[in-house]
């Protein structure tokens, strides 16, 4: 992997883009740092490297958010939570199309990549989200056309 | 330093909490000052105090930022150093914390701390906008994550390790509003029921809206002095005996545990041992009920319980006025309104009357100690202090 790109969570968002979850790796102590950050919090070492993280993990804690900013007002309901990916590290998201009663602590997620563009001038991220996955689960969720997935 | 007080405080004012329709924010605040100024006849404000801090969490409500100078200006005390604290919810528990800087540093005598917020007059799309920014922009509003719904993702792992249930939050909000009704400065002023705060409708699952607190105007100040000073302004100060301060990651999601702030934690440790007070010989306590998941959260933070135990505590009954440990006598952020900048000043003021028995209907009877606990965003920021009585 290349070492060139900052270690920043602009960089972040750029490797989402390209459908790819990645974190810096402290190369002194070993910490690996999912928003990615310039300076080790742990051992002020400014050495990293980029590693890729598995975008499937399980679900801490949720809920459905009803009242919603300007922004997301056309998307309300939705649901969101924090995930802790295979390798340990949690991350926020929005889990598509799932309601109150098909979500369970505990139960499988995995990263979608399919996202919506924002025509906003700052920032210009994507947005990731999370989708069911495991076997257990037969419901399918809704998919638009390409691969972009519906959150409602 | 051991229970000798840090600072004493020897006069307090509030504005009217509610909807202060066409009143800006420094004109919320000189409502405040009046008041501290009115009820402290041996002070002088203009010789006396030197310096000034001010919590104020949002500029985009009036589109007005450098508060500090303003509210100073609109006060009456220039050309005092007035600077403005941020640290969202909790910006005047900052404040307080800096105003207690500047005395033990010696540099100023006499400090007012406050806080203000005008948001009434802003549509709740927009309060829930400028109050997500409380929170982390690129991870958690950036994807929807509103601020109750950080507190929501807080309140379903907290339902979910330790069986807490919707009902007891209920009764959170039950008891805050009886609270509220007995203060005629509260934005509420009416009791309501728990099958009231469960029908309400949903904000962010399973918080409705009834779990949250209010959207209000209001200013909030307390005027601080060295402890050998005090006398010279009042026979009845209240002394400020332990103070803690403590951040913690902005993000949620990098928490150990979602059931508990760290930072209310810490501050609390760091209060009480300053002030040599153990959690259960507190007598009255002005909580960061944001939400009512908050209060049942800080009682297990501060001690008041052990962790996992919030909801039994508040379902005893012992928080309510007349019973072991009242909480948030004043009606809290729930009941007497969150203008949010105001909010940690507004806890300290409710302290000042209660140890000095002016709480009038909502006195707590023999309060001796006091103890507030004041919240910024979803616990990236905590302040407690600790209070004694003079009397
Ligand atoms: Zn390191």
């Amino acid at each position: 992997m290349s070492t060139q790109e900052p270690f920043t969570i602009e960089q972040f968002y750029k490797f989402l883009g390209q459908r790819k979850l990645m974190a810096g790796k402290c190369t002194r102590c070993g910490k690996i740092h999912l928003p990615p950050r310039p300076l080790c919090d742990e051992c002020f070492s400014q050495e990293f490297e980029w590693t890729e993280v598995s975008g499937k993990g399980k679900l801490l804690t949720y809920s459905i958010i009803h009242v919603a900013p300007q922004q997301f007002q056309g998307m309300a309901p939705y649901a969101v939570g924090i995930i802790k990916l295979e390798n340990g590290i949690k991350i926020p998201g929005m889990i598509a199309g799932a309601t109150q009663e098909q979500l369970k602590i505990g139960m499988d997620l995995t990263i979608d990549f399919g996202t919506c563009n924002t025509a906003q001038p700052w920032p210009q991220w994507p947005r990731y989200c999370f989708k069911r996955w495991s076997s257990s689960s037969k419901r399918k969720i809704r998919q638009k056309k390409g691969s972009k997935t519906e959150f409602r | 330093m051991n229970g000798k007080p840090l600072v004493s405080i020897v006069s307090a004012g509030l504005s009217k909490f509610g909807k202060q329709e066409g009143l800006y924010a420094r004109e919320l605040f000189a409502q405040a000052v009046k008041e501290a100024f009115d009820r402290c006849p041996r002070l002088e404000p203009k010789r006396d105090i030197k310096a000034m801090f001010v919590g104020h969490m949002g500029e985009s409500y009036e589109h007005q930022g450098h508060t500090g100078s303003t509210v100073a200006d609109w006060a009456g005390l220039l050309n005092i150093p007035a600077t403005r604290t941020e640290a969202a919810c909790a910006s005047s528990g900052a404040a307080l914390r800096s105003g207690i800087y500047a005395v033990l540093s010696g540099l100023a005598d006499v400090v007012l701390v406050g806080g203000v917020e005008k948001m009434t007059h802003r549509s709740t799309a927009e309060v829930t906008e400028y109050l997500a920014m409380a929170s982390d922009y690129p991870f958690e509003q950036w994807h929807g994550i509103t601020f109750p719904g950080l507190y929501a993702l807080m309140a379903t792992a907290h339902l979910h390790d330790y069986g807490t249930t919707e009902r007891q939050m209920a009764m959170v909000a039950v008891k805050n509003h009886y609270h509220g009704n007995l203060n005629p400065k509260a934005h509420m002023q009416k009791e309501i029921t728990v099958e009231k705060a469960l029908s309400s409708r949903v904000v962010a699952s399973p918080l409705k809206l009834y779990d949250c607190s209010l959207i209000t105007d209001g200013a909030s100040c307390v005027i601080l002095t060295k402890p050998e000073q005090a006398g010279k302004f009042t026979d009845s100060p209240v002394h400020i005996v332990g103070s803690g301060q403590a951040s913690d990651t902005i993000g949620l999601y990098e928490r150990k545990s979602f059931t508990s702030l760290l930072s209310a934690k810490l501050a609390a440790n760091t209060a009480y041992g300053m002030a040599a007070v153990k959690p259960e010989e507190v007598d009255v306590a002005e909580i960061h009920d944001c939400f009512t998941i908050s209060e049942i959260m800080a009682y297990e933070d501060l001690g008041f319980c052990a962790a996992g135990d919030g909801g039994k505590l508040i379902e005893s009954g012992e928080t309510r006025l007349g019973r072991g440990i009242p909480v948030n006598t004043s009606g809290g952020l729930k009941a007497k309104g969150h203008p949010v900048g105001a909010t940690g000043t507004a806890q300290a003021y409710e302290m000042y009357l209660q140890l000095t028995e002016q709480a009038d209907k909502r006195q707590v009877k023999d309060a001796r100690v006091g103890l507030t606990h004041n919240v910024g965003g979803s616990g990236a920021t905590a302040t407690v202090h600790i209070y004694r009585s003079a009397l």
